[in-house]
């Protein structure tokens, strides 16, 4: 799975977590969010739209690399390709 | 059988921490006492008519779009979109006391002007404390308590003025007498003043149905005429529910709409003596009229009027049933987009003491209601002169309907004045939420259910 992949599956959950969020212009370095109004509820429903998805757990401890677009191709790429392999 | 999750009471609450949890996969069952759904806020046919219970504004309204607001929230959590609920903003409602009148409508800068006529030399002092409570983060769970009447006398100068404040708010969710504490008030200026009033024109049916489609279609399950007898516990932890039939269900979680003391209650009676008393004292009644015009076109049109009759606002256990000199009007025909309603509805509620009404026997009852629904003629004339000429139908709510249909104990609405915010109690699994976890209105009660089930099962798991 490339990159690419994985930003437009986040881009996904982001979607369905939060419909009202205009995602034409997500910049990956900059934090989801202040450029798109997150709060932390929004954010543990990206937790669990992960899981539900794609069965990826992500620990409490972990929610902080989630910060970024690229901060969350980064750290959920390797677990994409786990659950991937394991299929 | 055996559930993730258990809640007990399909009101607002309930129904929002189910989809949450059936949205993700719990197995969760929401068991109801009653055929109806609702809890607080219902609805119910009469004579050929749809009655609503309970509602008389979704607060909290905010315009599609608002998006930290706690309406955008709510919908965000449950998947839902803006049009599901169908609102209908109100026109303008007012605060009406004997020598001062404040009106408002979803435009904060409406009752800020209203303030600033009535009350030229709190303008600053009030525009200053408007200010306190936008900034004031009333979403969070450790709180301590603080005297909103020690807070508003501090901040504020007119007498008149902090008990208008206080009328308005209290009769919209305080469940203390005569004092609230701060950071609820702050939940309810926010959800009336500072967003808005709205309602569906199908009323809070239409809430209700669109949440109870929602969870069914996340495949949680959901059972009526299910009351529970008890909550069953090993040691510390609760491990299922014995309903009023017999059968017994477990679960890894409950979670408990039915209040605080209520629920220890099911605990059993040490446990219950353990919590203390601490149930809530206030109750209404309220009496809804059926007019065969809207008051509109009869010249009252007012959304909702928070009305006292003296110079200080008493919200307490009235010694009679019913205390007349303080109340709220309500007409739903007045919200925009209401105008084709057949016929018009015309409801006021007041606070009443529960023990005046429950221990009757059925004929007493019955003329105790006759009696007020007199009163309620009476009192509407008030404000349409013609009342009871166009009146064709009423019906009146009690203490004792309200504790049939919530179970609260001695009818209180607004349940205990203890609220535990973080939905905790001394048993480990076991959780509150709705009235007795502490935000207000039916946006806040759903918010209640879906922070609950958010921080005790989602976020644990």
């Amino acid at each position: 799975m490339v990159d690419q992949d994985i930003r437009n599956l986040i881009l996904d959950i982001i979607a369905t977590v939060a419909p009202d969020a205009d995602l034409s212009n997500v910049v990956g370095h900059v934090r989801l969010r202040d450029q798109l109004d997150l709060d932390s509820m929004d954010f543990l429903d990206i937790v669990m739209e992960l899981r539900k998805r794609h069965k990826i757990e992500v620990p409490k401890e972990d929610y902080q690399q989630l910060a970024t677009l690229d901060s969350c191709v980064a750290y959920l790429g390797p677990k994409f390709q786990a659950v991937t392999a394991a299929r | 059988m055996d559930y993730d999750v258990l809640i007990i009471g399909a009101g607002m609450s309930g129904l929002a921490a189910g989809i949450r949890l059936a949205h993700f996969e719990k197995r969760v069952c929401i068991l109801e006492r009653h055929y109806a759904f609702g809890g607080l806020n219902s609805y119910y046919k009469l004579r050929g008519r749809e009655f609503d219970v309970g509602l008389h504004a979704v607060t909290n309204y905010t315009p599609c779009g608002a998006r930290s607001a706690p309406l955008a929230k709510l919908l965000r959590q449950l998947r839902l979109t803006h049009d599901d609920f169908a609102l209908h903003p109100q026109r303008w409602s007012e605060i009406r006391f004997p020598h001062h009148r404040l009106r408002f409508s979803n435009d904060t800068a409406l009752f800020i002007d209203e303030v600033v006529r009535e009350f030229p030399s709190e303008a600053d002092r009030f525009r200053r404390f408007v200010e306190e409570v936008r900034q004031y983060d009333d979403s969070r769970l450790d709180v301590p308590y603080a005297s909103t009447r020690s807070v508003l006398t501090d901040r504020l100068r007119e007498p008149a003025l902090v008990e208008m404040l206080l009328c308005s708010i209290m009769y919209y969710g305080s469940a203390e007498e005569n004092d609230m504490d701060f950071v609820q008030f702050v939940t309810m200026f926010k959800a009336i003043f500072l967003e808005g009033l709205a309602r569906p024109r199908e009323g809070v049916r239409r809430i209700i149905k669109t949440l109870v489609r929602r969870y069914r279609s996340c495949g949680g399950e959901l059972r009526m005429r299910s009351g529970v007898r008890r909550i069953l516990l090993n040691h510390d932890r609760a491990v299922g529910v014995e309903l009023e039939s017999g059968e017994e269900l477990t679960a890894a979680t409950i979670i408990s709409c039915a209040g605080f003391v209520e629920t220890m209650r099911l605990c059993g009676e040490d446990r219950a003596n353990q919590a203390g008393g601490g149930s809530g004292r206030l109750s209404f009644v309220e009496t809804v009229g059926i007019l065969d015009t809207l008051p509109r076109r009869l010249g009252h049109e007012a959304t909702i009027v928070f009305f006292n009759d003296g110079e200080r606002f008493e919200y307490a256990r009235p010694g009679a049933p019913v205390d007349l000199r303080s109340g709220v009007v309500c007409c739903p025909s007045n919200y925009e987009g209401h105008d084709d309603m057949a016929e018009g509805v015309f409801r006021i509620t007041w606070l009443a003491n529960y023990d005046r009404w429950a221990g009757l026997d059925d004929e007493s009852y019955a003329g105790l209601k006759t009696g007020y629904l007199a009163e309620f003629t009476k009192q509407a004339a008030r404000y349409i002169p013609d009342f009871a000429r166009h009146l064709v139908d009423v019906d009146m709510f009690t203490p004792r309907t309200i504790e049939r249909y919530t179970g609260h104990l001695n009818g209180a609405v607004y349940g205990s004045p203890r609220k535990c915010r973080d939905g905790r109690t001394e048993i480990q699994n076991l959780y509150i939420c709705g009235t007795d976890q502490g935000y207000l209105g039916i946006i806040g009660a759903a918010l209640s259910g879906i922070t609950i089930a958010n921080l005790h099962v989602l976020s644990q798991s």
